[in-house]
């Protein structure tokens, strides 16, 4: 059974996009992974598929699937950019994006091509707002 | 309400073939040998394969045992959205057993296969008359397969023009193996978003169509059950930017003996023997999806095709722009005949078949409208979509509201899909349930909506009473046991 919006684990030290990802800057590339909304909403993930490492992405494209017991999904870029790393613990363990979504369960390193783009997303409320119109 | 049809009894536990029997058991005797005993080489000996020693009688308890695990549409109502379980008549089985047919070798010479072909001449024509499209193929072995020759004819057509185009459409209501289908011929799928009412705009078909893009893939009806409404406007576009348009026609029992497909500007449709047409499904097939196309993609159909010349039927290979062989000798000429042998004992009812599964669907919509959440409140097709908002509040969801239905002895709905419906539960009655068994399912939904209320544990916690409990998916997705 799904969490209420008040159960909700939404960090203040990330950004959120409104495909249910989070980036977080360090330093100078950004981190990027499911937020603790869109990994409750799926269910528990089976499969994490991956982008190569190089690959570039614009802004929004689709970068990689989850799969769970329900459904697959596809990930969108926060940002536009070139990947420079690759959470390969995901291959044995996809669970961690359930259990540790903005820690051990991140899924890609960005380097970004404009990192002004980070701007454009949202803050924890600006997110939190947008989870409470989709109730 | 009346007494439940799921109930309990007597479940038999069967271990597998090799843990049972004893050495040396058998079950036939061979007769006595009335030759010499010759020896063999060597290089023919060596340990024979590991068969289970067992009697006849073994072996009929157990696969009569392992059989009575099983539900199937034989075994009562199976309502799962969008693969059209509907009942199987047997004289389908009956025709297709019949020797001259069930004996049948694909490598016979074609004046030795004179019934054959022509039946599948027939059963072609007879498609094309349903469906509008004059030229078909009925190699396909499946419905995805169907759609991967369809996209390969599509992607003929623009290489015979001299054209490469690289993105195909794919509304978020189509079925779920279109984008692979489209994938597997070297296009990039684009996502289309369906409106507020659950079905295509034109106006968001005008905005992504263009020049590098192949054509859109639409079901119609679509996986919300409902019609594609602005179809011809969403085919004129695409035609308009020299595109095309595939139909995909899982869901053609909605629509059968209504709508010429052509009309709508469908260019290439693949229909489903095993939904649509009554053969048997599930469990991995054998399948059929046969495709239909224009006139003006008659060329590159799959070879060989059977034509007629002065009365004889024969195979041809003869289509120098034909994509070329798709299975192997002809598809699975069984699931033809069973079709074949529907289309015939339905005639001019075969309308009639679509008119009574849309009532029934629409009947069911009515009856649990409000009891379950009904997110696009408008007519529909052949199925309908609910999702399980009305329970969150007693912390009960799709799944467990599909898991308590089984206690019922219903087969499950479809659930989690269309993804676009957040926990839907996605319900196709078909034509074939008598209207006692469609209020019984009804009448249940209810007692289960009302249990969730009262009870949820009861939900929670099924099934109970069945074979098995709630599986661990999870377990088997992550952690894949393929040795056996």
């Amino acid at each position: 059974m799904s969490k209420e919006i008040s159960e909700l684990n939404l960090p203040d030290d990330v950004k959120y996009t409104d495909d249910h990802e989070w980036a977080r800057l360090e330093g100078e590339n950004l981190k990027v992974g499911l937020t603790d909304y869109a990994q409750d909403q799926l269910g528990e993930i089976v499969f994490v598929e991956m982008p190569e490492l190089g690959d570039t992405f614009e802004k929004k494209e689709e970068f990689g699937s989850l799969e769970s017991v329900k459904a697959v999904s596809e990930m969108y870029m926060p940002v536009g950019g070139e990947i420079v790393s690759i959470n390969e613990e995901l291959s044995d363990a996809p669970e961690l994006v359930n259990e540790d979504p903005y820690g051990k369960g991140w899924i890609i390193e960005v380097k970004p091509g404009d990192p002004a783009e980070l701007d454009l997303l949202m803050n924890k409320d600006a997110y939190l707002e947008m989870l409470k119109g989709l109730e | 309400m009346k007494e439940l049809v799921g109930t309990t009894g007597l479940i038999f536990n069967e271990p597998l073939l090799w843990e049972k029997g004893a050495k040396g058991r058998i079950g036939f005797s061979l007769p006595r040998r009335d030759v010499d005993p010759c020896p063999l080489d060597d290089e023919l000996k060596g340990d024979g394969p590991d068969f289970p020693d067992l009697s006849e009688q073994d072996v009929v308890r157990h696969f009569t045992r392992l059989s009575q695990w099983n539900f199937g549409v034989d075994s009562g109502m199976y309502p799962l959205g969008s693969c059209t379980m509907k009942y199987n008549p047997k004289t389908n089985e009956r025709q297709a057993s019949l020797p001259g047919f069930a004996g049948a070798h694909p490598l016979l010479p074609a004046e030795l296969s004179q019934g054959v072909l022509k039946i599948m001449f027939d059963l072609e024509q007879y498609l094309a008359e349903i469906t509008g499209l004059p030229a078909v193929t009925l190699q396909p072995a499946a419905g995805s397969h169907g759609e991967l020759t369809g996209m390969m004819i599509i992607n003929a057509y623009h290489k015979a023009k001299g054209e490469t185009r690289s993105k195909v459409l794919i509304p978020d209501t189509a079925h779920g193996t279109n984008p692979a289908s489209a994938a597997l011929c070297g296009f990039k799928s684009i996502l289309v978003k369906s409106n507020d009412q659950g079905i295509l705009s034109p106006e968001t078909i005008s905005e992504v169509m263009d020049e590098d893009t192949a054509g859109i893939m639409v079901t119609n009806p679509n996986t919300l059950g409902l019609f594609e409404e602005n179809i011809k406007k969403v085919a004129d576009i695409v035609h308009s930017k020299g595109g095309l348009v595939y139909g995909d026609g899982a869901n053609m029992n909605a629509v059968m003996g209504i709508v010429n497909v052509k009309k709508l500007g469908v260019d290439v449709l693949h229909l489903n023997l095993h939904k649509t047409f009554s053969t048997p499904h599930g469990g991995g097939g054998p399948g059929s999806g046969p495709i239909c196309v224009t006139e003006e993609l008659e060329r590159f159909l799959p070879v060989p095709r059977v034509i007629e010349k002065d009365g004889k039927y024969e195979l041809s290979e003869d289509y120098p722009e034909s994509i070329g062989k798709i299975h192997a000798f002809y598809g699975n000429f069984g699931v033809k005949l069973k079709a074949y042998s529907y289309i015939l004992s339905m005639g001019a009812n075969l309308k009639k078949v679509s008119q009574l599964a849309v009532l029934s669907a629409n009947y069911i919509k009515e009856s649990l409208k409000g009891v379950f959440h009904l997110p696009y409140d408008k007519p529909c097709m052949h199925e309908c979509v609910f999702t399980d908002k009305n329970q969150e509040a007693n912390k009960v969801s799709t799944l467990d509201i599909a898991k308590r239905l089984m206690e019922y002895g219903f087969h499950p709905p479809t659930i989690y899909f269309p993804l676009v419906v957040h926990g839907a539960l996605m319900i196709e009655p078909t034509e074939t349930e008598s209207k006692e068994d469609i209020d019984h399912f009804i009448e249940t939904m209810k007692a289960i909506a009302d249990e969730a209320k009262k009870n949820p544990e009861l939900l929670l916690e099924a099934p109970k009473i069945s074979k098995v409990r709630r599986l661990d998916e999870i377990a088997a997705a992550r952690k894949p046991c393929l040795c056996g």
